[in-house]
């Protein structure tokens, strides 16, 4: 073994060891096989470098050099800083990771499950034993690995078939005080013909250089339509990895909008499995980066249907140092003939030290497929801006209409008005004081 | 309303404007006419307020303040507009929202309360039929995807919108078929009244055979050499510029 890999190791074993002493014992010995397939995984994966090409701009070695602690946050919990004015939905709260039912409201009904993972393992083994750990892929990924071997608690929505959530779900995942870090675990699964949408949000109380390595496993079966938003609005020294998994079985409909505000080294992996014919599926993201902010957002989509359809669209606005990573991915396999895939990324880069590395990639293997991807990077149109502020409009005003007009074709497919609404506003206040 | 004296104005070291004099009186057309390169589009980026063109000597006063101390928005509010040579396709800002959001600025500025959403809409339909700009145009991105005349057309639509005191035309003809440009010409002359004044910079007399100036001045190496009645505009457009070049070089 040479001193690069034994100082790797090393690092390892003390990054991991942290994680090691909280973990807990799954009474279910399907779950405890899976969690502890994951340890064994664990060991033997290594945590990616830049040297591996799905992490090759994104350093995520500070996020490694970190002593964290795990503990419940300190009372009162203070939810200001989540509130979504006018927002009417049923929340799950966890603070540090650990939920809080009085901040929540458990639902356990004919239609559906909202329920805090714990519980939903412990009352209903049989419905989490047929999707939990089933999708997102542990043997391959370490921070996957990390999450299935020591996750503790998380979000179970299970919607029955034909259930209709009359209102969207509302994941809130607060973090408070120093160098806090967690693996909130969730599992959505919306059954046949179902319908409802899910708010998971990341934020920040109080507290500097924490870590989230969240995973989230999505089931969409046949006929269903769900609709997921990403939140991540942690404060600029949390340092956040999120894995999305998603599986669409035949006539089902996926949209999920990322929209990250926040956050030191941001990482997202949204894969979606489209397992069915006439699916539709639609991924939007909008990162707004400053300082020395890191997001990358990593996505896939895996067609081995026919028939069905893709949109993709992420928009950055990075200012400052800050850097952006976009790389899609679009597989259309041989089967999947008549495909329509359509990816996109735009990016403006607001100053001379900003970065975007935007990588979009289809691989094809039908012949018979609609397929384009684009990538644009530019700076703010000064002409633009010098058009609006002839006509009276001043240069801030005039600077705010390009930023929205810029992000409008995200925004517009958030659903949720008053979620749409609160994200506006955060754009506002964010170039108010920087343009 | 509008008097420039002596301006000297350069772009990236280069002088462009040597002592160029000019005054508008409300209720008058001027058209400024000159070969390429004579400084007609310096002095539209000028007046607008362009931060790329150094004023190197020289004063300008709008309705008695100090222009070239305002800022660009501040110009338009104080009642100057410029119809752009060529307009900025923007796109995700409708026309709609610009113009409200351009309006109100204004009226605050002047002291006005914003106006109601109803006057406003009223007012769109009323200015976009002077210019037979289709509903759907105005409603869409600003510019975005509309041919050579409609841009034109949307510029005569905002300057509608906006009631200027003073607008520069900076060659708002060049490009456009005779229907457009009839369209367009017939949206300035309406809006033409004793208080506001318009300025036509243009290469061609075309244009003045529809938009009737008082005055036509002749722009040559950065500079008004010649001015005169509608006159001259036929008298250029028979001999070419030329024969001021002569004049002089003689004088």
């Amino acid at each position: 073994m040479d001193t690069i890999t034994k100082a790797t190791q090393s690092q390892k074993e003390k990054f991991l060891s942290q994680f090691k002493e909280n973990c807990c014992i799954d009474t279910n010995r399907d779950l405890q096989n899976i969690r502890e397939a994951a340890q064994a995984a664990l060991e033997k994966l290594n945590f990616p470098t830049t040297r591996d090409e799905y992490w090759k701009y994104t350093r995520i070695a500070p996020i490694l050099r970190g002593t964290y602690h795990q503990m419940p946050g300190s009372e009162p919990v203070d939810l200001g800083p989540t509130l979504i004015e006018n927002m009417d939905s049923y929340d799950l709260v966890f603070v540090n990771g650990y939920f809080s039912p009085e901040h929540s409201s458990r639902l356990e009904s004919e239609s559906w499950l909202v329920l805090p993972l714990s519980e939903a393992r412990n009352n209903y083994p049989e419905l989490i034993t047929k999707h939990y750990g089933q999708y997102a892929d542990y043997e391959k990924h370490a921070f996957t690995a990390l999450n299935t071997a020591y996750c503790q608690e998380g979000a179970c929505i299970l919607l029955k078939d034909n259930a209709q959530l009359d209102k969207p779900v509302r994941i809130i995942n607060l973090t408070q005080g120093d160098a806090i870090a967690y693996h909130p675990r969730n599992l959505l699964v919306f059954g046949k013909g179902s319908k409802g949408a899910v708010l998971l949000s990341y934020e920040t109380g109080s507290g500097n250089h924490a870590f989230t390595n969240a995973v989230s496993e999505i089931v969409v079966q046949e006929n269903a339509h769900a609709e997921l938003f990403l939140m991540q609005h942690k404060s600029d020294t949390n340092s956040h990895i999120e894995t999305t998994q998603v599986f669409q079985e035949k006539n089902s409909q996926f949209q999920a909008t990322t929209i990250t505000l926040k956050g030191k080294i941001v990482r997202n992996n949204l894969n979606v499995v489209v397992d069915g014919e006439n699916c539709l599926t639609r991924i939007n993201g909008i990162y707004l980066t400053r300082g020395k902010q890191h997001v990358d957002n990593h996505t896939m989509i895996d067609h081995r249907q026919p028939h069905c359809e893709s949109h993709e669209l992420y928009k950055g606005i990075m200012n400052e140092s800050s850097t952006g990573v976009f790389n899609g991915k679009v597989f259309v396999r041989q089967y999947a003939q008549k495909t329509n895939a359509f990816q996109s990324n735009q990016n403006i880069l607001l100053t001379d030290q900003a970065t975007i590395n935007s990588k979009p990639e289809l691989e094809i293997y039908a012949d018979d497929v609609k397929c384009s991807h684009g990538s644009t990077t530019g700076q703010f149109d000064e002409e633009a801006v010098f058009y609006l502020r002839s006509r009276g409009i001043g240069e801030a005003s005039a600077r705010k209409l390009m930023i929205n007009a810029f992000a409008a074709d995200v925004l517009e497919y958030i659903s949720i008005e008053p979620l749409r609404d609160r994200i506006e506003a955060y754009i506002e206040e964010r170039y108010e004081t920087v343009l | 309303m509008l008097n420039i004296k002596n301006l000297h104005a350069s772009v990236e070291g280069k002088q462009i404007l040597k002592g160029l004099d000019l005054q508008v009186e409300p209720g008058s057309v001027h058209a400024i006419m000159g070969p390429n390169g004579s400084g007609k589009s310096t002095l539209a980026s000028v007046l607008a307020g362009r931060e790329e063109y150094e004023i190197d000597e020289g004063e300008v006063s709008f309705l008695g303040k100090d222009l070239l101390d305002l800022s660009a928005e501040d110009r338009a509010r104080e009642g100057l507009f410029l119809a752009f040579q060529y307009p900025i396709e923007i796109p995700g800002v409708s026309n709609i929202n610009f113009l409200k959001t351009a309006l109100n600025e204004i009226r605050e500025y002047n002291g006005l309360p914003a106006m109601s959403a109803k006057d406003f809409l009223k007012r769109v339909k009323e200015k976009q039929a002077l210019v037979e700009l289709s509903g759907n145009l105005a409603r869409r991105s600003v510019n975005e995807g509309f041919s050579g005349g409609e841009k034109k057309r949307n510029e005569i639509f905002q300057m509608a919108m906006l009631e200027p005191k003073l607008s520069v035309l900076d060659e708002t003809d060049s490009g456009l078929d005779i229907d457009a440009l009839r369209i367009v010409a017939n949206g300035v002359n309406t809006l033409r009244s004793e208080d506001n004044a318009t300025v036509v910079i243009t290469h061609y007399q075309r244009l003045l055979d529809y938009i009737v100036p008082d005055f036509v001045h002749v722009l040559y190496q950065g500079r008004i050499v010649k001015s005169g009645p509608k006159e001259l505009a036929l008298e250029l457009e028979e001999k070419g510029y030329d024969w001021i070049k002569e004049e002089l070089e003689l004088a």
